[in-house]
C-alpha cells in the first residue's frame, strides 16, 4: 500500500482512510487519536478520542469532563487494531503523556511523532525511537540555528541572576503545560528550594503533575495577600508568557523578565519581546535532535510539518532522504 | 571566554542603568586579571585585532556548510554574526576538550598573521559553545553593541573600587590594557596608578540646573553670567609633544575634529564648548550635527562646517594647575591666553552683564543667537571642582517649547514598566482642512508622574485599535484621541521623518485631557519654529 493512502492531510487534519481516524484533528471528527494534551493538537468536541491516560487526564482539566463522546486510554507500546489498522502509542518526550503514533497496514509503516525531544526531560517519559517506513517529524526548530543548550545551563544562568538581583523578582514566562512544570522540575534538581511562585493558570496542570509523582516542590499562588511587592523580592515567579505585559505583572518589585523558550536562541527574538534573561528550554527538538532522530529511525521517507519544512526537506535531499512538507493546517508555530 | 560571553548575552538585553552596572561590578569583582582588563578594553573599544576581518567570516562557513541551508539561516536570523555563532558545526573532538580564557583568544587572535588569520579564528570557533562563539566573532568584527558607554564602563569601575568616577576619568588615559595597575587600585591591593601620560583629561564641573526659589537667596553681585552655548562641552589639552580634544566624559575625540586638534597651539588645558562655523558666524545645531558620529572627516566636511572652541575657562598652563584658583582669576588669566590662539579657532565666550536677576531673565529670555540654550551663573570666588557641586554655578536654561500633540502609539517599556505602555509616539495635523490627518513627530517616554502614566496606559489599553508586537494603535481622530503637552528644546530639519522635523529632548510636559484632539497644534506650526 502506499503510504499517501495510508495517512494522509484533510482539512480537518490527518486523516488514515483504512482505520477511518484521524490524528491531532483540529475540527471535531468521529475518531481522534491524540498526541499530546497542547491545545493546537488535543480539542474538544470529538465523538471518540484515544490518547495515553495522562493526555486524556489533562484534556478532562482543561475541557471538563465531557470534552469527547467516549474515551479509550492508550497504553504506551500496546498494539491495537482500528477498522484492520494496527497503530500502537510510544513515548515522545514532549510533555507528561505525549506519545508518537504508530500506524502500520500492509506492511506499510508510519510513526507520526507528533511534537518530540531528546533532551532529558524528568516530568516525561523518554522518546522511544520506533523504526519505521515514513517518519513524520514537527519542523518547529527546523533551521540549522537552534541548537538547545542543556537546561540545566539555563537554569544556572537563572539562579545566578536571581543571587545577583536579590532585591528583584524574576518572572519566568513557560507555557502552561509542560514547561512550566519543567522549569520547576529543573530549579528542584538545581537545590532551589524556596516556595516557587506560580500564576492561577499554572495551578490546576501542575497539581496534576504533583499527583502522578512528579514532585514539584512547595508552589505558591503568586497573589498580594498581605505584604505585597517586598514579599516577592527575590521570588522566582513563573507564568504564561501572556501574563507578564498583563497588568497581573505589576505586583512584582522591578521583575527581571525571563522567558523559557527555544524560540529565545535568536537574540532579536528576546529584545522584540523585552526579555531581559532569555531562557533557552525547548520541549521540541532542535536542528541537531531532528536529523539524529531522522536518521535513527532508518525512514527512507520523511513528512515535515509545522514548522519550517524547507530546511529540514532541504537536509533530507542532501542525505538522499525522499522528504516533501505535509501541509496542516492549525498547529501553532510559536508554541514553545 | 564563557564568562566574558555570557556578560555579554546579559548586557545587551538588560535594559536598565544599574542593572547593567551590577553585571558590570560582578564580573570585574569575579573574573581575574588579564581577563577583566581584556573584557574592559572590548567594551571600551580600545582592543585592536588587526588580522583578522568579519569578510572572512563569510568564507569560512561557506567551507563548512550547504549554502542553501545557510541562506535559510541567515535570511531568519538577520545578523551575520549571530547566524554564524549559531550553525558553526560543533567540532567532533571538541566534547571535553577545555574552553580557553579570554586572554588566551585575544593572544592568538592578536598574533596572528593575515595569511593565517582565517586558520585561527577557525580554531578557536571550533573549540568555542555558542555564546562564546558570538563573543569572538564580535571581538573580530569590532563595536560589540551591547549598549554599554565607556562611560558607563568607567562608572561601573569606580562602583567596584568605591571612588569617585571623576578619579577614574582622570586616570583613563595613561591606561593600557589589561588595567592590571587599575584593579589592583581599585581592589586595594596597591596604590593609585600614576598619571604617566602627558595630555591627560581633568574631570569637568557640571552645573545644577536653577531651582525654582534658588534665585531669592543668591547676591546678583557673587555671580559672573554667560551664555550656555548648545555645542559640544570638550576640553582641549596640550602638554609637551602630546594634544588631546577630550568630550566632557573624557573621550578623545581629536579623531573626529583634527581641524581644531591641529589648532591646538598652546601649552595648558582649556573648558569651552565646541561649535561649528566660525566665531564670527556660528553655525546652528543641524550644522554642528554633520560633524557628529563620524568615524571620517572628508575635506569637504572640513571645509563647509569648520570646527571651532568657544572658550569658558583655563585649567592649567604650562606647570601651573589653575583648577584651586576663583573664577575671577582664572577668567583674566583665559582671556589673555585665549588672544595668543587662533582666532580662526578658538574665541572667549563672552560674559553677559547684568544688574538684577530681572534684568538677566530678560536677555535669557531673548538671546542674540539661536544656539544659546541659556544662561550660565558662575560664582567669581568660585574653583574649579570636578563633577557637580551644588552651589557654586547654575545653569539657567530657555523656557522649552511646547506643543500639543495627540497620542497616536504607545510602546511597552522595559524592566519596571514592562507591564506600562510607557513610550508614546505623538502627532499633530496636517493637510487641508476637512481633510486633516495625523503625522508623528516625535516619541517620549518620561516627563509624568507613576499617576499619569497608569492613566495614560489605562487610556491606551481601552483605545486600542490595533497591535503590532509590543505596540498600540490608538484612537486618534478628530473627534477621539488624548492630547499630550510636549515641551522640546529645539526642532532640526529630518529627511527620515515624514514630518520633516526630529525633536530634540520631548517628553511629556501635561496630559490635556480636557482639550479635544481636533483642537492639537497643526504641522505648520512646528515649521514656523524650524524657519526662525
Amino acid at each position: 500500500m502506499r503510504a499517501s493512502d495510508l495517512l494522509h492531510p484533510r482539512p480537518e487534519g490527518l486523516y488514515c482512510p483504512p482505520g477511518d481516524f484521524f490524528i491531532d484533528p483540529v475540527r471535531p471528527v468521529e475518531r481522534a487519536l491524540i498526541t499530546h494534551g497542547h491545545s493546537d493538537h488535543a480539542r474538544a468536541g470529538h465523538r471518540s478520542v484515544m490518547a495515553t491516560r495522562e493526555t486524556l487526564a489533562i484534556m478532562a482539566l482543561r475541557y471538563g469532563e465531557g470534552f469527547a463522546g467516549t474515551t479509550q486510554e492508550a497504553k504506551l507500546g500496546e498494539r491495537v487494531t482500528l477498522n484492520g489498522v494496527e497503530v500502537s502509542f510510544h513515548p515522545a518526550g514532549h510533555v507528561l503523556g505525549s506519545a508518537q503514533i504508530r500506524v502500520e497496514h500492509q506492511a506499510t509503516r508510519i510513526v507520526a511523532s507528533g511534537d518530540y525531544k531528546r533532551q532529558p526531560d524528568a516530568t516525561c517519559a523518554p522518546f522511544e525511537v520506533v523504526p519505521c517506513d515514513v517518519f513524520i517529524t514537527e519542523a518547529t526548530f527546523g533551521l540549522p540555528v537552534f541548537r538547545h543548550p542543556p537546561d540545566h545551563h539555563e537554569i544556572d544562568l537563572l539562579l545566578k541572576s536571581v543571587a545577583q538581583f536579590p532585591e528583584r523578582s524574576h518572572l519566568v514566562g513557560a507555557y502552561a503545560l509542560g514547561k512550566a512544570q519543567r522549569v520547576m522540575k529543573l530549579l528542584r534538581q538545581a537545590g532551589y528550594d524556596k516556595p516557587i511562585h506560580i500564576h492561577g493558570a499554572l495551578a490546576k496542570i501542575s497539581d496534576y503533575y504533583q499527583a502522578t509523582g512528579i514532585d514539584l516542590g512547595t508552589l505558591s499562588p503568586a497573589t498580594v495577600e498581605s505584604g505585597g511587592r517586598a514579599d516577592f523580592a527575590g521570588a522566582v515567579v513563573i507564568g504564561p508568557p501572556s501574563a507578564f505585559s498583563d497588568r497581573w505583572a505589576r505586583r512584582f518589585p522591578d521583575p527581571v523578565s525571563c522567558f523559557a523558550s527555544g524560540w529565545m536562541r535568536i537574540r532579536q527574538r528576546a529584545k522584540q519581546r523585552g526579555v531581559e534573561l532569555p531562557l533557552i528550554i525547548s520541549d521540541h527538538s532542535d536542528w541537531d535532535e531532528l536529523t539524529a532522530t531522522i536518521h535513527d529511525t532508518g525512514a527512507s521517507e520523511v513528512w515535515v510539518t509545522h514548522g519550517r519544512e524547507e530546511a529540514l526537506v532541504r537536509w533530507c535531499e542532501l542525505e538522499g532522504i525522499a522528504a516533501r512538507p505535509l501541509h496542516l493546517v492549525g498547529y501553532e508555530d510559536e508554541g514553545d | 571566554m564563557n564568562r566574558f560571553a555570557e556578560l555579554l548575552d546579559r548586557l545587551v538585553l538588560t535594559p536598565s542603568r544599574n542593572g547593567k552596572l551590577t553585571l558590570l561590578t560582578d564580573y570585574f569583582r569575579t573574573v581575574e586579571d588579564p581577563d577583566r582588563g581584556l573584557a574592559l578594553a572590548a567594551i571600551t573599544g580600545n582592543l585592536d585585532i588587526a588580522a583578522v576581518k568579519p569578510a572572512m567570516l563569510r568564507t569560512l562557513v561557506a567551507e563548512r556548510m550547504d549554502p542553501v541551508l545557510f541562506g535559510y539561516s541567515y535570511d531568519y536570523v538577520g545578523d551575520l554574526a549571530e547566524t554564524v555563532s549559531l550553525v558553526w558545526p560543533a567540532a567532533k573532538d571538541a566534547q571535553g576538550a577545555t574552553v580557553p580564557t579570554l586572554a588566551e583568544v585575544v593572544r592568538q587572535l592578536q598574533a596572528a598573521s593575515r595569511s593565517d588569520g582565517p586558520k585561527v579564528l577557525a580554531r578557536l570557533l571550533d573549540e568555542a559553545d555558542v555564546s562564546a562563539r558570538f563573543a569572538i566573532i564580535k571581538l573580530v568584527t569590532g563595536g560589540l553593541r551591547i549598549g554599554v558607554s565607556a562611560r558607563l564602563a568607567k562608572q561601573a569601575l569606580a562602583d567596584f573600587g568605591k571612588v569617585d568616577v571623576a578619579e577614574i576619568e582622570e586616570l583613563w588615559h595613561g591606561l593600557t590594557a589589561p588595567y592590571a595597575d587599575l584593579f589592583a587600585w581599585l581592589e586595594g591591593r596597591a596604590a593609585k596608578p600614576q598619571r604617566s601620560a602627558q595630555a591627560l583629561f581633568r574631570p569637568v564641573m557640571l552645573a545644577n540646573a536653577v531651582g525654582d526659589s534658588d534665585l531669592d537667596k543668591l547676591d546678583p553681585a557673587d555671580y559672573a553670567a554667560e551664555w550656555k552655548w548648545d555645542g559640544i562641552r570638550v576640553q582641549a589639552v596640550r602638554e609637551g609633544g602630546v594634544h588631546r580634544l577630550y568630550s566632557r566624559t573624557g573621550d578623545d575625540v581629536s579623531g573626529a575634529f583634527p581641524d581644531l586638534a591641529e589648532a591646538m597651539d598652546f601649552s595648558g588645558a582649556i573648558d569651552g564648548e565646541l561649535l561649528v562655523g566660525t566665531p564670527s558666524a556660528t553655525g546652528s545645531f543641524s550644522d554642528l550635527q554633520q560633524r557628529l558620529n563620524r568615524k571620517t572627516v572628508s575635506p569637504k566636511m572640513l571645509r563647509d562646517y569648520p570646527a571651532f572652541m568657544r572658550c569658558y575657562d583655563l585649567l592649567q598652563t604650562e606647570d601651573e594647575d589653575l583648577r584651586g584658583l576663583p573664577f575671577a582669576e582664572r577668567r583674566q588669566r583665559l582671556e589673555a591666553f585665549v588672544e595668543r590662539l587662533d582666532p580662526a579657532r578658538f574665541d572667549l565666550s563672552p560674559l553677559v552683564g547684568f544688574g538684577n536677576w530681572q534684568e538677566l531673565e530678560a536677555v535669557r529670555a531673548a538671546p542674540p543667537h539661536p544656539i544659546i540654550e541659556g544662561v550660565m551663573l558662575k560664582r567669581w570666588d568660585s574653583a574649579y571642582l570636578a563633577g557637580r557641586p551644588k552651589g557654586p554655578w547654575f545653569k539657567w536654561k530657555r523656557d522649552p517649547h511646547t506643543v500639543d500633540a495627540v497620542l497616536m502609539y504607545a510602546q511597552r517599556g522595559h524592566g519596571k514598566r514592562s507591564s506600562f505602555y510607557s513610550d508614546y509616539t505623538f502627532g499633530v495635523w496636517s493637510g487641508p482642512e476637512g481633510a486633516e490627518e495625523l503625522v508623528p513627530v516625535g516619541k517620549a517616554y518620561f516627563g509624568f508622574t507613576d499617576e499619569e502614566l497608569r492613566q495614560i496606559d489605562k487610556y491606551v489599553r481601552d483605545n486600542t485599535i490595533e497591535r503590532f508586537g509590543p505596540v498600540r494603535s490608538v484612537r486618534a481622530d478628530r473627534n477621539n484621541g488624548l492630547v499630550l503637552e510636549v515641551a522640546f528644546e529645539g526642532l532640526n530639519r529630518s529627511t527620515r521623518h515624514k514630518s520633516g522635523v526630529a525633536m530634540r529632548f520631548p517628553r511629556i510636559s501635561r496630559l490635556r485631557w480636557d482639550k479635544p484632539s481636533a483642537e492639537a497644534d497643526r504641522i505648520e506650526t512646528l515649521r514656523a519654529l524650524l524657519d526662525k
